[in-house]
């Protein structure tokens, strides 16, 4: 959803971004043709957000102003413009999910981690997100921690995921 | 593959949905078994058979075919060698011939011939499967000739409007230009449907060939697959396929030697469900805010970066190959009324037996909801199911005898789609389905028109009052899914509202029995 104005930011310097990493994953794909989402992927992929501080490089390299980069991050689900936990866990709450207990499922997911949907466990290590569709649709409920998917996911089987990412078994 | 004769030949699918049902820890524990008992395997790690309920299904080539094993667990994988598996031996999973099992032996697997039976990643494999004929012909034709075969198939735009995608082909076709494109919508956003994903991931050669058979058609040099970012698997598959496919010089320039050139690349989208409209996708790969743009133009005229664009999805495109290889009077034999050819239909939600179902056009629901599907998974009575996506209705047993066709359906109030079928047992109640449709609108809505944006908001709002109990604000929400109809510039908003009057409907006894609350 866009209409949610996330407020554009004064962009503060941020000591704990490398500009410099960020401008070599610039250099590397804003010649491709719609570099922008490559552009975008590239650097959550290496820093697992979008800072806030790194929008005047990428409108500066791609020739657009700042707020039209700032509409592109904001417009796109997948993006973050802060730091998430450790690990992202996805609960699928789309009708063939729903079909099969997901409601009960992310009830489950966010008293497990108290927190809400966007919000991080206390411990750092799980932000939790809401997703529409894994296409793991015969196999519900679904999620997906990172680029893991688990099908048919009841409150136990959430739990033993979880404490198996912890690396606690 | 390097099978050597010797050595059986095992299958474990590394389809997504099967490594969800921890396919990878069985393949693990095959593979350190067979070495624990000093056996010689070729582990092939081959796609789904999309029956979904038996995965991760093992496979086993005995000289009478393949025999199968599912589901199994890598709990199970010593007792399956104990009990001579490898020889098709007798156990508690043993499933028989895996072509015999009646789900799949009345399907008519065209598009999905070659799913599930191939290593996916394998152009041997793939070349060894009739993969390529489409192709081959194709460069042997003019491109007029190839426009007017897809014309003749009657294959319909599979992505959900049903456009006849040689119309498509031929306008583009026609269109003078430096430059052209073919993209693939690979967004594949709807609740229910995986074909796409199973393609990409099962067969991604199917795929790459019949882009660059559109290629051809209309005279473009470049591609572009947008696949949304859900789907890391898919993407990983492509990419791999489309190297080979590069090193192989069955993409590139001079395609096998020919004067035809085309590169082919993969975009990863970024979680919004409108990008699957099309020109919102075009918006999206340009580097912009999916927003829809107002047609015309056309993509076909202008589409990518201003040039004459085919945007096709998944099926559509993954279609062509057999039709060029087999010929369209092949295809359009299939099918029924308008609607030709087969369409690979997704069995989701509460079913006990969920997977893909590819059939002719003509089969009716409660054909695939009772003798393939096998009545819900939890065993109560089937109440409601969605056919066609978020953007479907929802229809009541009343309507199961409805054949499946894209008029048939439109004939009873209903959709098609992309042939994705959601299962809902009677536990469901429809008011909070109607509510979550609401809710869905209002946050994908790309925001362009004020009906979709802002009406969505509202309707959540509405319904919540009604089942608060003021039943007299039914009307307001009538007017509202009107206003929603009649003034939104894109299927997202002006069809939102199906799902919702759907429930109001056929299911009135759900709203208005007091207490929704917030439990969505
Ligand atoms: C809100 C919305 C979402 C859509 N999502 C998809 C999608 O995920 N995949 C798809 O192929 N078509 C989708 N479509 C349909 C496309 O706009 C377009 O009709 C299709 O890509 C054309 O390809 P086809 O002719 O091969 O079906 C969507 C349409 C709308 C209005
Ligand atoms: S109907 Fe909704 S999604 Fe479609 S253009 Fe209008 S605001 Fe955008
Ligand atoms: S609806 Fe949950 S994976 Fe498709």
């Amino acid at each position: 959803m866009q209409i949610e104005a996330s407020v554009p930011q004064a962009v503060p310097s941020d000591p704990s971004v490398d500009l410099n990493q960020v401008r070599s994953i610039i250099q590397e794909f804003k010649t491709l043709p719609g570099a922008m989402l490559p552009v975008l992927h590239a650097i959550q992929d290496a820093l697992g957000y979008v800072p806030p501080s790194v929008v005047p490089l990428i409108a500066d390299e791609l020739n657009l102003s700042r707020a039209e980069v700032h509409g592109v991050i904001s417009f796109y689900h997948h993006f973050r413009q802060q730091p998430a936990g450790r690990h992202i866990v996805q609960i699928c709450r789309a009708e063939a999910c729903q079909a099969v207990g997901a409601d009960a499922l992310v009830a489950h997911a966010k008293a497990a981690l108290g927190c809400d949907f966007h919000g991080t466990s206390s411990d750092g290590q799980f932000t939790l997100e809401p997703v529409y569709c894994l296409g793991q649709c015969a196999c519900g409920p679904n999620m997906q921690i990172d680029d893991d998917l688990h099908a048919r996911v009841s409150s136990d089987k959430f739990n033993r995921v979880l404490r198996a990412k912890r690396g606690v078994q | 593959m390097s099978a050597s004769n010797t050595s059986i030949t095992v299958y474990v699918p590394r389809d997504s949905t099967a490594l969800a049902l921890c396919a990878e820890q069985v393949a693990a524990a095959i593979a350190q078994q067979a070495a624990q008992r000093g056996i010689s395997i070729n582990l092939v790690r081959n796609g789904s058979r999309g029956m979904f309920w038996l995965e991760p299904l093992v496979e086993v080539a005995t000289a009478a075919g393949r025999i199968g094993y599912g589901p199994v667990e890598s709990e199970d994988v010593a007792a399956l060698f104990d009990a001579d598996f490898l020889n098709g031996g007798q156990h508690r999973l043993a499933l028989g011939l895996v072509e015999e099992i009646p789900y799949l032996k009345k399907q008519e697997r065209l598009t999905f011939a070659r799913v599930g039976i191939t290593d996916p990643l394998s152009l041997p494999d793939y070349l060894a499967h009739e993969g390529y004929a489409g192709l081959r012909r194709a460069l042997t034709m003019p491109s007029a000739a190839l426009v007017q075969e897809v014309l003749d198939s009657g294959l319909r735009g599979r992505g959900g409007a049903a456009f006849p995608t040689g119309i498509k082909w031929k306008t583009v076709a026609a269109t003078v230009a430096a430059q052209k494109y073919i993209v693939c919508n690979a967004d594949e956003g709807d609740s229910g449907t995986f074909s796409d994903r199973m393609v990409m991931e099962d067969d991604p050669f199917m795929l790459i060939e019949g882009m660059t058979i559109a290629a051809l058609a209309v005279g473009a040099t470049r591609g572009y697959i947008y696949v949304r970012s859900e789907y890391p698997h898919a993407i990983a598959a492509l990419n791999q396929a489309i190297a080979t496919a590069n090193s192989a010089n069955y993409l590139g320039d001079n395609i096998l030697g020919s004067a035809s050139s085309f590169h082919l690349e993969v975009r990863k989208g970024a979680g919004a469900y409108i990008c699957g409209e099309e020109t919102a996708l075009l918006e999206s790969l340009e580097g912009k805010r999916g927003v829809v743009r107002a047609k015309p133009p056309l993509p076909a005229i202008e589409g990518l970066f201003g040039k004459p664009t085919v945007i096709n999805n998944v099926i559509s495109l993954a279609s062509v190959p057999i039709i060029l290889a087999r010929g369209a009077a092949f295809y359009k034999n299939y099918g029924m009324g308008r609607s030709l050819g087969t369409l690979p239909m997704q069995l989701a939600g509460n079913i006990r037996r969920g997977g893909l179902v590819e059939k002719a056009f003509g089969v009716t629901l409660r054909e695939l909801l009772q003798d393939f599907g096998g009545g819900t998974a939890s065993g109560k009575p089937i109440r409601a199911v969605q056919v066609g996506g978020p953007l479907g209705p929802y229809l009541p047993p009343s309507l199961f005898d409805t054949k499946l066709d894209y008029e048939a359906m439109a004939a009873v109030g209903g959709m098609l789609g992309h042939g994705g079928i959601v299962v809902f047992d009677d536990s469901v109640d429809m008011a909070k389905q109607a509510r979550y449709a609401m809710e869905f609108c209002a946050v994908e809505s790309c925001g362009k028109c004020t009906p979709c944006r802002i009406g969505s908001t509202r309707g959540v709002e509405v319904i919540d009052k009604i089942v608060a109990g003021q039943p007299q604000q039914i009307k307001l929400l009538r007017d509202l899914c009107d206003t929603m109809v009649n003034g939104s510039l894109c299927a997202m908003g002006s069809m939102t509202p199906l799902p919702v009057l759907s429930a109001l409907d056929h299911f009135p006894e759900d709203f208005g029995k007091g207490e929704l609350g917030q439990a969505a």
